[in-house]
């Protein structure tokens, strides 16, 4: 089957082959195909002509427009910082307090937090800060380490129990009662009643009454006499109904066998001072952190973005 | 065992070669098991010592009872009859897959599998790209490569029973591949994740699929190699070259699944890129015209429209492709000229990749009116009006200025989606479709409707896929891109995320519509081959009309 013949409906010759009854038509190729593809190079080198193109032995040609992502790069972040420093410079010196009650000053100091938040805190405290399981919500007024200006901006400098020697919760550690055998297992169960009674809910009145004294022993130290916390900062109110790690009855058994103790970062070597500050305005103003500084409420936040396991 | 002893002299010589091999690998396997101290490894040896076992006992019944021998004179369909079933399979574990893991973006606190953790996100995307491409890509490229060959070079595949070994050695990588990585067994290549071992393996049935290739077109009895050999050729042998380069590396022990990159830094960023985008080329583009060339003109029965565009665009395409891959890492640590090479080559393949479009549609000229009537000509014109799509979608992508946008954001998903669900899965169904009757010996397929069924639901989804992603990936772009005018970026990267939810629910809906489809047409295809026998179709003529009409039946 190698005779040429013509295609009837295209009147285009065919190529003479044939496969399993497959034909080719000679059709030329289509003009405005070609010219496209000779476009497309004709792009190519000019391309070439322009930017940083073909390697050689030592190096590359760099190209008619001198362009280079690398300088490029450097003059964008340099652009970048210049326009971070003029805000910035306005935040270096103004108090907390100041940036607080100037609008302006404020309405910046947000817009910076806001971001800064989002790429490093949000991580953990979830999205605007409403909290996880473990991780402290920051959007009520339950503070663990204090909810004034100051004190947040210390927490975000120094970390909690970070490692930085002046950070937060150094001397305020939960001690792993049941892991350690501090406590037996009988004393675990009744605290845990003890607990659930604390918090107004309904729990077994016979291991309350025994666990009495193991709570005025071991743990009022931290958690007051009545459970409300804040004998010492870190310590959670056990009476309201901010939980942070969950409120039922096996997490807060597992919270006193193991007694987990939060850790937070210290972000000093990351941030500037500035940054900080702008991040503390921002946590205060979304929380409605604490005016007072004497008024510190001390207690467990909220458990409610937490529980969803 | 006792048929193992002494195999009758007239047992093939190519089935005792497979016999031998595979009772040494059995054994292999299973010193490798005993001796290894890799638990992971030794997974894997079980898997091989039983896959081994089992084809070493299957072939010595089939020697003893002489099933084994091939007859020239009929093609050998039985391994393309398997292929098609393998296919369908792996098209809806990976489609299935799929879903899954569009769920799991989609309603993340849901789809979160506590108990089962090598089912989530993590180990579920790299399977499902890979079940979808090498699965059911790559046991549909098998499958239509031996169907195509056997017909344009009217010859029986060379080998004997090595087509067999390259069908059932190909499922055992997949098999490997797929509990690899949800074992989390991984060299953290993208399309490239089994571990050396596997690789290996994967190498030996690959030469062996280019040797039976390669046979067949050898003994062929047309003058002339016709252009869907060339592209299954040039995917054959770039695909091995691909493999090799991309997967050297060096194990940590020859009984541990560990290995290290032969590369480092960026030299491994574009090694890795290079063969990805040669994938996409060879494997997801060249294959696949080669299965275009085939079944468009023989389903619509017109030539095809041009031989020089057949020959300019085949080699247009093969040589340009290859230097394409440096525009993964566009704004990278690669040198710029690198990104200045990738991406001009990348627009110069623009035209080259239209040559296959081109071609494909207007050999209907003169059988338009197929469009209306017969949906599986129109599943494949779609495939090629999809090929059309993203390969001109590929080369804008490629385009540093498009790039900063489009780069790591949901437009690259739905541009790969358009190219893997449009392209590559609606013509390897047209082709299915077109098999299945002439391997079966049907007259036609079982239902008509449930093709426009399958049809239409798909086609749908696909386009509720890609529009979503273009909308989610340029709201993505943009929202990573901006900044507050005090020099902050303006949105949290979790922002971002949460900004997508509709579009990911779009997108799973797009998907599961194109898993029904699939599912469909598995059941019409299985209605298909239960009808009862009819005329066997013209197409199982081997040679000349004196030859017999008849397939192999093995």
């Amino acid at each position: 089957m190698s005779e040429r013949e013509r295609d009837q409906h295209t009147g285009t010759e065919t190529t003479g082959h044939e496969w399993d009854g497959i034909k080719e038509l000679d059709t030329p190729l289509p003009r405005w195909w070609l010219w496209v593809f000779y476009g497309s190079i004709a792009f190519a080198i000019v391309y070439w002509v322009l930017m940083p193109a073909w390697p050689g032995i030592t190096g590359y040609t760099h190209g008619m427009l001198g362009k280079s992502d690398r300088a490029a790069v450097t003059g964008e972040l340099a652009k970048l910082e210049s326009i971070r420093g003029a805000g910035l410079v306005k935040l270096k010196s103004a108090s907390l307090e100041q940036i607080e009650s100037d609008p302006q000053l404020q309405t910046y100091a947000m817009q910076v937090g806001a971001s800064v938040f989002g790429d490093n805190c949000a991580t953990c405290h979830g999205a605007g800060g409403g909290g996880g399981k473990g991780y402290p919500n920051l959007r009520d007024d339950v503070w663990l380490w204090g909810g004034t200006l100051e004190d947040i901006q210390h927490t975000i400098t120094v970390g909690v129990r970070s490692g930085h020697p002046g950070a937060r919760g150094g001397d305020t550690i939960m001690p792993a009662f049941g892991r350690d055998q501090l406590l037996t297992d009988a004393q675990i169960n009744d605290l845990t009643e003890y607990v659930m009674a604390l918090s107004h809910r309904k729990a077994d009145r016979a291991a309350v009454a025994r666990a009495a004294q193991t709570f005025a022993d071991q743990c009022s130290a931290c958690h007051g006499p009545d459970g409300t916390g804040g004998a010492k900062p870190g310590a959670p109110n056990l009476t309201d109904a901010e939980w942070l790690y969950g409120s039922d009855r096996q997490t807060i058994h597992d919270q006193i066998w193991n007694g987990r103790n939060g850790v937070m970062p210290t972000w000093e070597a990351r941030f500037s001072p500035e940054t900080i500050k702008a991040l503390a305005v921002y946590v205060h103003a979304n929380a409605g952190g604490d005016a007072e500084p004497a008024a510190a409420a001390v207690s467990r936040p909220s458990a409610g973005a937490v529980s969803g396991k | 065992m006792s048929q193992a002893v002494a195999p009758s002299d007239d047992a093939p010589f190519d089935a005792v070669l497979l016999y031998v091999f595979t009772g040494v690998a059995a054994l292999a396997s299973m010193l490798a098991a005993a001796f290894t101290p890799d638990p992971l490894f030794r997974f894997h040896s079980y898997v091989l010592m039983a896959a081994f076992t089992v084809a070493f006992f299957a072939i010595s019944v089939g020697m003893a009872s002489g099933k084994l021998k091939s007859d020239p004179t009929r093609y050998a369909d039985g391994v393309i009859r398997a292929g098609v079933i393998a296919t369908m399979f792996w098209a809806i574990a990976g489609l299935a897959a799929g879903a899954l893991a569009a769920a799991q973006l989609s309603w993340p606190n849901i789809f979160y599998n506590a108990d089962l953790p090598f089912l989530n996100f993590g180990r579920l995307r790299p399977l499902h790209t890979s079940a979808v491409i090498f699965a059911f890509g790559g046991n549909a490229l098998i499958a239509t490569s031996f169907y195509v060959v056997q017909r344009t070079c009217k010859a029986r595949l060379a080998g004997g029973v090595w087509p067999w070994f390259v069908f059932w050695g190909y499922q055992l990588f997949i098999v490997l591949a797929a509990t690899g990585y949800l074992a989390g067994i991984t060299q953290s290549r993208e399309y490239a994740e089994p571990e050396w071992y596997v690789d290996v393996w994967l190498t030996i049935v690959w030469v062996a699929y280019l040797l039976v290739f390669l046979g067949t077109i050898w003994k062929r009895k047309e003058p002339h190699i016709y252009v869907a050999n060339w592209f299954y050729l040039a995917f054959i042998v770039t695909i091995a070259i691909l493999h090799l380069v991309n997967n050297a590396a060096l194990p940590v022990g020859l009984l541990e699944t560990k290995s290290y990159s032969a590369f480092a830094g960026v030299q491994d960023a574009l090694t890795q890129w290079w063969y990805g985008h040669n994938a996409v080329g060879f494997f997801l583009t060249a294959g696949f015209l080669g299965m275009m060339y085939y079944f468009v003109p023989k389903r619509v029965e017109r030539p095809v429209y041009s031989y020089r565009l057949s020959i300019v665009h085949f080699w247009s395409l093969i040589f340009i492709y290859i230097w394409a891959g440096p525009h993964h890492l566009h704004y990278t640590a690669l040198p710029q000229w690198a990104q200045t090479l990738g991406m001009t080559f990348s627009i110069m393949l623009w035209m080259p990749s239209w040559g296959g479009m081109i071609n494909g549609l207007m050999t209907l000229s003169g059988a338009w009116d197929k469009l209306r009537t017969d949906p599986v000509v129109r599943m494949m014109v779609v495939a090629i009006a999809f090929y059309g799509m993203s390969t001109f979608e590929g080369p804008l992508m490629s385009i540093r200025a498009v790039n900063a946008l489009s780069h790591y954001t949901d437009w690259t998903i739905g541009h790969v989606h358009s190219g893997a669900l449009g392209w590559v899965g609606f013509i390897s169904f047209g082709a299915m479709y077109c098999m299945v009757p002439w391997l079966w010996k049907k007259e036609r397929i079982y239902s008509n409707t449930l093709i426009e069924w399958h049809f239409w639901i798909a086609t749908t989804g696909i386009l509720l896929y890609i529009a979503a992603m273009w909308v989610s990936g340029i709201m993505e772009g943009l929202m990573w891109r901006e900044y507050t005018p005090q020099g902050y970026l303006a949105n949290a990267f979790v922002e971002t995320v949460a900004a997508k939810h509709v579009e990911n629910i779009i997108r799973t809906v797009g998907g599961l519509m194109y898993l029904s489809g699939a599912a469909i047409m598995s059941y019409n295809l299985w209605r298909t081959v239960r009808m009862p026998g009819t005329a066997p179709a013209g197409s199982q003529a081997m040679g000349a009309p004196a030859a017999p009409q008849l397939a192999a039946a093995e």
